[in-house]
């Protein structure tokens, strides 16, 4: 169901009563590879899937998802503002990752909201990682990421060293549903919460405005005799004909 | 003293020049012009790309710098990012434009990054002025309009491919040959090979008209009839909504919606498409929207220009014979 979607009185954020928030597309997907990887560990105990988000308490309801689904322990980043600086969102990020010592870091190619596809590809280069955009398919073999991106008409065969950085495009893994039994587990889950460390924003939210609405819609027939009728009107009338 | 000169980073493919490269270039010609700066576009690729510069010279492009190398025949993620920072940061540049296809959606932000600079991601529309560029950004799947200030001293910004239309201005295109910044052979990341997709001739981005189909086509063999009216048109793409990718009627590059392509053509056609919001935030912006639906509720209609109800597999190919008709006629 699509709730009805409003701008708060503030002109600058989304009126949030009545939505409920999940984990978004490609961050699911990701996390689903990151699980699917652990699993096929020859010791899959002695790896660990961490999930990582910066934003208010709401999130919390997020990670809680991520482990749920199988995910170890959760940090959130705490953030109570709107922000939109990727540069600032990605600092934070990297400095949460510094110490981590990770072998792969995946992020969602993109969030829903801003959709900037911007973060995932700063906090890398912060942290001096190599990072493979937008990937649709991952292996790891012999200690190297072996991805595959989606371009226009075309795809990449992309490889690099691990430890590494992706973000994931759709197609990769459709997330599971988590069980009963994950998500009674996900309770007792470590969810540490921290301060997120956000450095200066240069890129703010000025206003936000609902699109122009476009004229309404015109039905002009039914069936194949409204053909003639349609093609006079992209040709005399849009002029795309 | 502000800076004035504007950066556009040219995309290519191998060794065929993007239209994404004319967006750019175009863009940033609009902002030298006000600044009274000079336009300088880069060209990265294999020895040869060079010439290419011609083409960019003829959307405004004053100066074109040109960085050949065998480690450049297909995208190096790593040397071109080194490269356009390192230009970035001793140039002086008021503005840096990138267009975010796929390519351009991956090295904006490692450009970014480098030179420590934000950056503007799928703009629609933007203002240089003074010191802070305004830009517009379509938010939450395109359901608002977003406005944002970015300050920094070079602004990158990165179009939404359409944004800008290519336009000609000739201007005098010297050309600047530059080394990678990195050895392309160094880099960690590398692209082992480029694939063109079968049966992809035209991409989305680029076709001015899309014929899209959705699940009331009911099978997979029925898309045979959505190719045959992109090929009546002949400047057509074939674009699906997500039921039929995830049914894996079609692949997934062709998804036109919210977690897809975001596309705006002359003209769009929807057939046996219900009109779901995440299918519309990625096609609403089209110019002219027809819908062919069985369903007279279904929300599609609400946003066609023009609608007919009914049967898509039995309109669709008398639609085919009346459009390969009139184009005869043209």
């Amino acid at each position: 169901m699509d709730v009805r979607f409003k701008i708060a009185p503030s002109g600058i954020s989304v009126d949030e009563s009545g939505l409920k928030f999940d984990i978004s597309d490609f961050d699911g997907y990701a996390v689903e590879a990151a699980l699917q990887i652990k699993e096929k560990q020859a010791d899959p105990a002695a790896s660990e899937v961490v999930v990582i988000s910066l934003g208010p308490d709401v999130v919390q309801e997020t990670l809680r998802k991520a482990m749920s689904m199988g995910a170890d322990r959760a940090v959130q980043l705490k953030y109570d503002g709107p922000i939109h600086d990727s540069y600032a969102i990605a600092s934070a990020l990297a400095a949460e990752l510094k110490g981590g010592s990770y072998d792969l870091v995946m992020f969602g190619r993109m969030s829903i909201d801003t959709a900037n596809q911007a973060t995932g590809t700063i906090a890398a280069e912060l942290l001096g990682l190599p990072i493979i955009t937008a990937i649709s398919k991952l292996d790891i073999e012999g200690g190297r990421v072996k991805a595959r991106r989606e371009l226009e008409g075309a795809y990449e065969l992309v490889e690099c060293p691990l430890p590494a950085v992706v973000t994931i495009d759709e197609g990769i893994a459709r997330p599971r549903y988590p069980s009963l039994k994950g998500i009674m587990a996900a309770k007792k889950k470590p969810l540490e919460s921290k301060p997120a460390q956000v450095g200066e924003e240069r890129y703010k939210l000025d206003k936000m405005e609902l699109p122009p609405e476009r004229a309404a819609g015109r039905i002009i027939g039914e069936g194949k005799d409204a053909v003639p009728e349609l093609v006079r009107l992209l040709k005399e009338e849009a002029k795309v004909l | 003293m502000a800076n004035t000169n504007v950066f556009a980073f040219a995309e290519s493919r191998g060794g065929e020049l993007r239209r994404a490269a004319l967006e750019a270039v175009t863009a940033a010609r609009g902002v030298a012009d006000s600044t009274g700066g000079q336009v300088h576009a880069m060209l990265a690729g294999a020895p040869g790309i060079g010439g290419l510069a011609a083409k960019l010279a003829a959307c405004g492009a004053d100066v074109v710098i040109v960085v050949e190398s065998a480690g450049l025949a297909n995208y190096n993620p790593e040397a071109v990012a080194a490269t356009v920072a390192a230009r970035l940061s001793s140039g002086a540049y008021r503005a840096a434009f990138f267009v975010a296809s796929a390519q351009g959606r991956d090295l904006a932000p490692r450009v970014a990054a480098k030179c420590q600079l934000p950056i503007a991601s799928d703009i629609t529309e933007f203002t240089v002025s003074g010191d802070a560029v305004a830009v517009k950004h379509p938010g939450y799947t395109g359901k608002v309009i977003q406005s944002f200030t970015l300050r920094a001293a070079t602004a990158i910004i990165s179009l939404r491919p359409g944004a800008v239309l290519p336009k000609d201005n000739a201007k005098a295109g010297t050309v600047e040959a530059v080394a990678p910044a990195i050895d392309p052979s160094s880099a960690r990341v590398v692209v082992t090979a480029t694939v063109q997709s079968e049966g992809a001739k035209l991409d989305l981005g680029e076709a001015p008209v899309i014929i899209s189909g959705g699940r009331g086509l009911k099978e997979a063999a029925n898309f045979k009839l959505v190719e045959d009216l992109a090929a009546a048109f002949g400047n057509a793409a074939v674009g699906a909504t997500r039921a039929v990718t995830d049914e894996g009627w079609r692949p997934h590059s062709d998804q036109i919606g919210q977690t897809g392509r975001l596309v705006s053509p002359q003209l769009y056609i929807a057939c046996g498409i219900s009109g779901a919001i995440q299918h519309l935030a990625g096609m609403r912006t089209s110019k002219t929207i027809v819908a062919i639906n069985r369903d007279k509720e279904a929300p599609i209609f609400k946003i066609a220009d023009y609608g007919i109800v009914g049967d898509v597999l039995e309109i669709l190919p008398v639609l085919t014979a009346a459009v390969k008709e009139a184009k005869k006629g043209a």
